[in-house]
Formats: structure tokens, C-alpha cells, sequence
């Protein structure tokens, strides 16, 4: 089948010399925004464009993330990568090899459908001729339209891509300094920035005397309450910081409700229907008959969930002769430039460049934006030189966004046969991205805090059309006559949420499952059996019956192990997954075992895949048992990893992972789709060992405790 | 600041003239520019700035750098930059044991000390000698399949 739809990235970058440059002999450079965040994106587009060009993986070269030598595009997140940049690149990549394939028939005298590339060399009836991919780029323009020259290989003519390519960049990344934490610049100081107490908190005094007489040699700079060190010693800044902490006074900051999950669960903010589908227009699910069978309703909640990057934000800014350059391991490149522009008052087309550098895995939009504006903030005091600054572990904790909590209500309503007739949820969630430049808002905490201040950012959640924010994955796959979605948005809370892996979805999924398997258990039916008698769509049945099946369900009962299982198509439109795992329940909760059945479409590298899953398993199951960010008042009070536990070495369960081979389909984004139905499969799990359902996460011990008393 | 410090990394003898309370780590990236120590939580929380301190796997980031004079330090580059490199590196690769990449010269490190005592450790005394070093992305069983591996011989 040839595809030959377009891809939205190449709206702003449509032609071939956007996304190839072959100047060098022997190399390709692919330039995309794209960013590797450890999730093996680069690699995945080169083997698809390497099967398009007939040109060895190993010679690409690529550029991610370069405001201004690379393409623009939007930022990496909701698994959207492959869908669209990948298709983006195997459309160029098509186009120009076709491009170049014609130049070499017309200079050979050769029809073109006989010239044939060979890692880059031409071949014409089978015999290698002299010229090359790179001689041909040298007289061909490539600044022509992708759609009009492109004609993708069939996908039974595709090697590179179905082939487990191991990562490009992870050598480095295991021995060497490959991180932006690691980055050092001619020149290099050394910036640290002090961190409000809270979000609200402003400065009511600083003694700089005090400072100057104690660290002579480190620059302080102020303006307002945005407060921070530059010196040429890394560990002399951190002790100039932790000094001027206590040489500064905040204000209390704001009043805020005292439990603030509670606040967004009794919330008086407008409910907002994103999807109303009735079985007729005057029946609303809600006006179903109760007394035909049965209406199950649940509440859950979810607390705040930090990122938690295993190193802390970083970035290092240049200023020079006014212009400003960035590294960073921002996920969004070019948002991020257009913020800085915002808050600096300059065109960032022409005069700021941010140059993406990988950082340790963030899994969203963790405090890698606002880091860059302390750095470039600091920089500014010291034209021509570098500033690194790196945020502490507590800062990390204290200051970036968070992972939105969520208070989640579902009601089922079963017909006389106990099938679901009816289905109502409403999520109320604090946003689920704000990121910098967003609605033309700075969008970075320290620009809040600089004399004038910039507005506070609040914007409105991501909408269903992007694959919604509370909303996603709250409405359901299964086949039910009446379903009603709403979300009510908390925008008042002195609380800084952005995207975390998933958004809404872990929440709404946990939510939405847990009902599943009230109903099956209401209907007397097993769990399994329920959900594929309520499906329609057979890529969701298939990957349901496979993990059964690897999982042996329903599996040995016991007083403190069960199977759970959870299903989700990720924004009902990416990957499909089912996860089923055993959960074993003695002084700890123990997930021991999990199996996973992945329907991702075409899969373009099997081990990245599986690696995606995997890590989605564990993460999830962290997320479940154990994270919960803590507050007193509108203050964070984790500070450090003692007080935000995640899964260790010794708690991980075993995994398996099938994918489900779809190659005659196209590719689906991975790298979010196992986590939501491993919350559920969890919280299934956990209830069919204990007896009760535990409606709050995560699952710890005490949460069991409150619930059964 | 007092006299210079001197030590061992990886085989060379150094000599470093910095407060003696500054943390190995910052000497180590910053003075030595040996960047393959990662700078995780700087409170010995989280193993990714694990280093060998005469063999023994120690934190960097809360290690005054007067605790390694005279003594012998290892760190990643011992590992990752020879040739060929070490085992557990080709084993690392071989299993594609990460994600991010972050916490991986840490857990080598360790991985390293683990293997220095012989024996092939089965996989929950590969987990239990991880449990000081946290991994976010999941890579965890791929690690620990990656040091059995390397501990069984075996290698890429």
C-alpha cells in the first residue's frame, strides 16, 4: 500500500532540503525538532528514512532541536513523534530519493525505474555506476515540495525499518559525558537561582551586604525576587546559594484550602461536555432507568505526581552583542525561544537560538523551560560568557511543574443483562500543559517574579481534539449506547501543573477500568469476557485475549495474590495495550508479574518498542504504589528522594511484552501506551486480592488501611 | 584553600588544589573533566555519581575530596573509554539496557564492584546491590539481565 497522505510537520517545512542535506560525502544529516528524550526517536527516524534513501543507517547524522539550522516544528510529547515526524521524513526522504533518481537517469540515458541506489551508489540494470546520492545532491535542487515528488516504498520493500537498530546514542550516553548536566563551554560559570518557598511566595528582604562580604568573588544579581549567583566554581556557587537563602526574607505567599485534592474534587469550576453520544437525541445517559438493572458509581482521586527526572534541570545561556543562545533539554525548542523573545522583548527568529541538548529522562514537561530563563536571566549580567545553572534536586521537587492531581467521578448504568447501557465521567484536574510561549504567555517562574512581573500563566487544558488533558482516555473504547464525558478545570490553585506522561489518561483509565470490573463482577461475568463482549474494534479484543492468554487468566487465586487487567488505546487513537499483572499483598503491595500485548501498527524497531512498554510497566507501577508529592499550605514539601520514594531494583516485577505485528498499518505512537492500563491493572489487582476497592492513589499501605479500616 | 591534594584516577596520579571539603564530584567533573560521573541529587540519594574508592563503590557528590588522597579512585572513563571497553558495557549495549542513559555509569560502577567479588550473582543479588541507585525510565530488568550476563561471561 503506498501512503501518501502528508503529515502536519510538513505544513511549515515542505521541502526536501527542510529536512536532508547530503553536502558531505558519504553522510546524511536529518534535521528535525524532534528531541530524543530517551525514547529512541532519532534512531526510528533514521531507519525509516535510511529504507527510503537505500542509504546506510550509520550515515546519518542528525540534527534535533536546532531552532535555526532545523525544521520547526511542534514540540515532542503525546506520542506523536513516529505519526507524524516519521512520516514527514519518509515522505521527504522518498521525494529525494526519487528526485535524484531521475537526475541519475537522465544523466545515464537510463529509464528511471531501472536506477536503483545501493547504500548510496547508483546502480542501473543491476551495475554499480559512478555516480553517488552525493554527487547527484551537488546539481539537483532540493528545495522543492515533498508531496510533489514523493512515492514511499511499499512496505514489503522496507528492511531498516522492522529491525531492532540498536539506539544511536545510547553508547555515549552510558560511558561518556552526553548530557546537557555535562555540558562545558569555553569560559563556563557557574549560575544557581533561588527558589521561592512557594509558587506565590515574593521577597520582602535580601541583605546583600552580608553576601558581598562573604563570597566577594561570586556575582549576585537581583531583580525583584528573582535572585541568583554566578561564579567561576561550580561548588562555590552552590554554597554562595544556600548562604543567600539565608540572607533572604519571603513573604508567606499565598492562602490556600488545606487539602488541595479536596479542593479539586468540590471544585465550583463550569463543567465542560466534551463528548455527549446518546443512543437517540432525547436520552441523555443520565435519564436511563435505574431500576432495569443497576447504576455503579466511583470517585477517584490522584495526587500531585512530580517528574522526578533522575538528574535535575539544567541549561547554559550565552548572551552576545545581544544576541542569546540556549542549550537546553527542553522539549519544546521552539516554544521555548518564542517565550524567551517574550520575556527578553527581542525577536527570537532573529536573535535567540535554543540548541537542544539530551538531558536525563523528564517524561513531560518537567522545570527543563524554566531553568533556561534563570540561565539566560544570570547570562545577561556577564556578556560573552556562558552561564550553566543547575537546579538542586529540592528545586526540582519545589519548583517545576507537576503532574496535574485529579479527582475522577464515573457513574455505569447496566441494563436487565447486566451490560452497560450507560456511562457518565467527569474529570476535575488542575491543567494538564502549560508550556512556555503558550497562548503568548511566558509561560517560566522566574519571569512571574521579575520587577515588572509577567502574568502568571493559565491557560486552558489541552482540548479533545489534541487528545484532551483531564479528559483523555476518560471516554471509553467499549461499545456502550449512551456516553457522557465532562471536565472541569480548577484554574485558581497556586499550583503549577503541566503535561506528565499520559496527561488525564492513568486517572481516567483507573477509573474507567475499575468500573469495568465492578460491572463484570455486578453481572456476574469475568472480567476479560466483560470487556470483549463490549468491544467492537478487534485490534482492542485482540490485544485483551493475547495478554490473557500470557498471563494464563484468570490465573491461581490466593488470600493475598490476584490478576488485574487494564486496557486502553492511548487518546483512543495511538497504541493499543493491554497489561495484566499479579499483585501479591503481605506487609508491602507487591506487583510480582506483569504481561503486556501491544498493537502499535506498523512497529519501525521491535526492541525500541518493547523497551517503550517496559518502562511504561515500571514507571507506572512506581506511580502507583508510591509517588505522591506533599504540601503544607501551597509549599511543597518534598524536598529530596527519602521523601518521594520510587520503585527500587528489588521491587521490580518481571514483564513480558508481545507486540501485536501490524506492519500493513501505519505506525502508532508507543511511548505512553502501557502506563494508564497498568494504574488500572493495578488497582484491579489490588482489589481482587484485597476484597475492597481502593478508589485513591497511589496504593500504599496506608491508603489500604483508611479504606478497610 | 590548602595545599594540593593528591590522589589516584583510574591508574594516573593527580594533584588538585581545592578546598579539601569539596565534593569528589565537582573535582572530578570540573577539575579533572572527567564528565562520565553524572551529577544526579547531590545527597548521595540517588547512585548516579557512583565512583570506586579503592575498589569500594562510594557517592561522589557527598564524598569530601580529602577522603580519596592517597587513595585510588575509578570512575566510568575506566570503563567506557578503553579498548575494547569493559564487558558490562558491551553487555549494557548488547541488551540495550536503557532509556535516558542517566543513571548508567553509576550502576556501572557498582556493576563493576559487584563482579570484582566473584561468582555469578543470581538476579535478586544483582537487584538488591542496585537498590542505592534509581532508575526513572524503567530500564530496570534489561540492567540487571545486562550484569548477569557480563557476571555469567558472556558479553556481547
Amino acid at each position: 500500500m503506498i501512503d501518501i497522505a502528508s503529515s502536519p510537520s510538513l505544513d511549515d517545512n515542505p521541502n526536501c532540503a527542510d529536512w536532508f542535506d547530503l553536502s558531505y560525502e558519504g553522510k546524511v544529516t536529518l534535521r528535525t525538532a524532534k528531541v530524543e528524550i530517551g525514547q529512541g526517536i532519532l534512531t526510528a527516524l533514521v531507519q525509516i528514512a535510511a529504507d527510503e534513501m537505500d542509504i546506510h543507517p550509520d550515515r546519518f547524522e542528525v540534527l534535533s532541536g536546532h531552532t535555526r539550522l532545523g525544521p520547526l516544528e511542534a514540540q515532542t510529547a503525546s506520542s506523536l513523534s513516529l505519526e507524524v515526524t516519521g512520516r514527514a521524513i519518509r515522505l521527504a526522504a522518498s521525494a529525494l530519493r526519487h528526485l535524484l533518481a531521475s537526475e541519475a537517469a537522465t544523466l545515464l540515458q537510463a529509464v528511471p525505474d531501472d536506477v536503483a541506489f545501493v547504500d548510496g551508489t547508483v546502480h542501473v540494470g543491476g551495475r554499480e555506476t559512478p555516480l553517488t546520492s552525493w554527487t547527484l545532491a551537488q546539481t539537483v535542487d532540493l528545495n522543492v515540495p515533498v508531496m510533489a515528488h514523493t512515492a514511499p516504498k511499499a512496505m514489503t520493500e522496507r528492511c531498516v525499518v522492522g529491525t531492532s537498530l540498536p539506539r544511536q546514542d545510547l553508547p555515549a550516553k552510558a560511558v561518556t559525558a552526553a548530557f546537557i548536566q555535562d555540558l562545558s563551554l569555553d569560559g563556563m560559570m557557574h549560575g544557581r537561582v533561588l527558589q521561592p518557598p512557594s509558587l506565590s511566595a515574593r521577597i520582602t528582604h535580601f541583605d546583600g551586604e552580608a553576601m558581598e562580604s562573604r563570597f566577594p568573588n561570586v556575582q549576585i544579581v537581583q531583580n525583584g525576587s528573582f535572585l541568583g549567583v554566578i561564579a567561576a566554581r561550580e561548588d562555590v556557587a552552590i554554597r554562595a546559594i544556600a548562604a543567600a537563602d539565608q540572607c533572604t526574607t519571603w513573604d508567606a505567599g499565598a492562602t490556600v484550602a488545606a487539602d488541595l485534592v479536596e479542593a479539586i474534587g468540590t471544585t465550583e469550576a463550569a463543567e465542560e461536555v466534551v463528548l455527549h453520544k446518546a443512543d437517540s437525541p432525547n436520552d441523555s445517559g443520565a435519564a436511563i432507568d435505574p431500576t432495569i438493572g443497576a447504576t455503579l458509581s466511583m470517585q477517584t482521586r490522584r495526587t500531585y505526581i512530580a517528574h522526578a527526572s533522575i538528574a535535575p534541570s539544567c541549561a547554559v545561556a550565552t548572551w552576545r552583542d545581544g544576541e542569546l543562545e540556549v542549550y537546553s533539554h527542553t522539549q519544546a525548542p521552539h516554544g521555548l525561544r518564542d517565550a524567551l523573545g517574550i520575556v527578553f522583548g527581542i525577536d527570537p527568529v532573529k536573535h535567540i537560538t535554543v540548541i537542544h541538548t539530551p538531558g536525563a529522562g523528564t517524561y513531560g514537561h518537567s522545570g527543563q523551560d524554566d531553568v533556561a530563563l534563570d540561565a539566560a536571566l544570570l547570562a545577561r549580567t556577564v556578556p560573552g560568557s556562558p552561564v550553566r545553572v543547575l537546579w538542586s534536586r529540592a528545586d526540582d521537587f519545589a519548583a517545576a511543574p507537576l503532574g496535574a492531581a485529579m479527582v475522577v467521578c464515573a457513574q455505569a448504568t447496566l441494563d436487565a443483562n447486566g451490560r452497560m447501557a450507560a456511562f457518565s465521567i467527569v474529570s476535575n484536574s488542575q491543567p494538564h500543559a502549560r508550556r512556555p510561549g503558550q497562548d503568548g504567555a511566558a509561560g517560566m517562574t522566574a519571569a512571574e517574579r521579575l520587577e515588572p512581573p509577567f502574568a502568571a500563566h493559565c491557560c486552558d487544558d489541552v482540548p479533545l481534539v489534541r487528545g484532551g488533558g483531564a479528559e483523555r482516555n476518560a471516554t471509553p473504547l467499549y461499545a456502550i449506547p449512551n456516553i457522557r464525558v465532562a471536565k472541569r478545570i480548577v484554574k485558581d490553585l497556586p499550583v503549577r501543573t503541566s503535561a506528565f506522561r499520559g496527561l488525564g489518561a492513568p486517572a481516567n483509565v483507573f477509573t474507567l477500568e475499575a468500573l469495568m470490573d465492578d460491572a463484570a463482577a455486578y453481572a456476574g461475568v469475568d472480567p476479560i469476557a466483560y470487556r470483549l463482549d463490549h468491544l467492537e474494534d478487534e485490534r482492542a479484543k485482540a490485544v485483551i485475549e493475547r495478554a490473557a492468554a500470557m498471563a494464563g487468566w484468570p490465573g491461581r487465586e490466593s488470600d493475598d495474590e490476584a490478576l488485574g487487567v487494564g486496557f486502553a488505546q492511548y487518546k483512543n487513537r495511538s497504541a493499543y495495550s493491554a497489561v495484566i499483572v499479579r499483585v501479591r499483598l503481605d506487609e508491602t503491595i507487591r506487583v510480582t508479574h506483569a504481561w503486556a500485548a501491544v498493537d502499535a501498527g506498523e512497529i519501525i524497531n521491535p526492541d525500541g518498542l518493547h523497551n517503550q512498554v517496559e518502562g511504561g510497566i515500571i514507571q507506572a507501577t512506581s506511580l502507583t504504589l508510591k509517588e505522591a508529592v506533599t504540601f503544607d499550605g501551597d509549599r511543597i514539601t518534598t524536598h529530596g528522594w527519602s521523601d518521594y520514594p520510587i520503585l527500587k531494583f528489588s521491587e521490580v516485577p518481571q514483564i513480558a511484552v508481545e507486540l501485536i505485528d501490524q506492519s500493513h498499518l501505519p505506525p502508532l505512537g508507543a511511548g505512553e501506551t502501557s502506563v494508564a492500563p497498568t494504574v488500572a491493572a493495578i488497582g484491579n489487582a489490588v482489589c481482587r486480592a484485597l476484597g475492597a476497592r481502593i478508589c485513591t492513589l497511589p496504593i500504599t499501605r496506608d491508603a489500604i488501611v483508611a479504606a478497610i479500616g | 584553600m590548602t595545599g594540593a591534594i593528591e590522589f589516584e584516577v583510574n591508574g594516573n596520579a593527580v594533584s588538585v588544589a581545592v578546598a579539601p571539603t569539596t565534593p569528589l564530584l565537582y573535582v572530578l567533573r570540573n577539575d579533572l573533566g572527567l564528565r562520565g560521573t553524572r551529577h544526579g541529587c547531590g545527597e548521595g540519594d540517588c547512585g548516579a555519581c557512583t565512583v570506586l574508592l579503592d575498589g569500594r563503590p562510594i557517592t561522589a557528590c557527598n564524598t569530601q575530596v580529602e577522603a580519596a588522597a592517597g587513595h585510588q579512585v575509578e570512575t566510568i572513563e575506566a570503563l567506557g573509554e578503553t579498548q575494547p571497553p569493559h564487558p558490562l558495557v558491551d553487555a549494557v549495549l548488547a541488551e540495550q539496557a536503557g532509556q535516558c542513559g542517566y543513571c548508567l555509569p553509576g550502576i556501572l560502577m557498582r556493576a563493576k564492584a559487584l563482579l570484582a567479588q566473584g561468582g555469578a550473582p543470581s538476579r535478586e543479588q544483582i537487584a538488591a546491590a542496585l537498590d542505592d541507585h534509581l532508575c526513572r525510565c524503567g530500564a530496570h530488568n534489561r540492567i540487571i539481565q545486562a550484569i548477569a550476563t557480563a557476571a555469567s561471561g558472556g558479553g556481547a
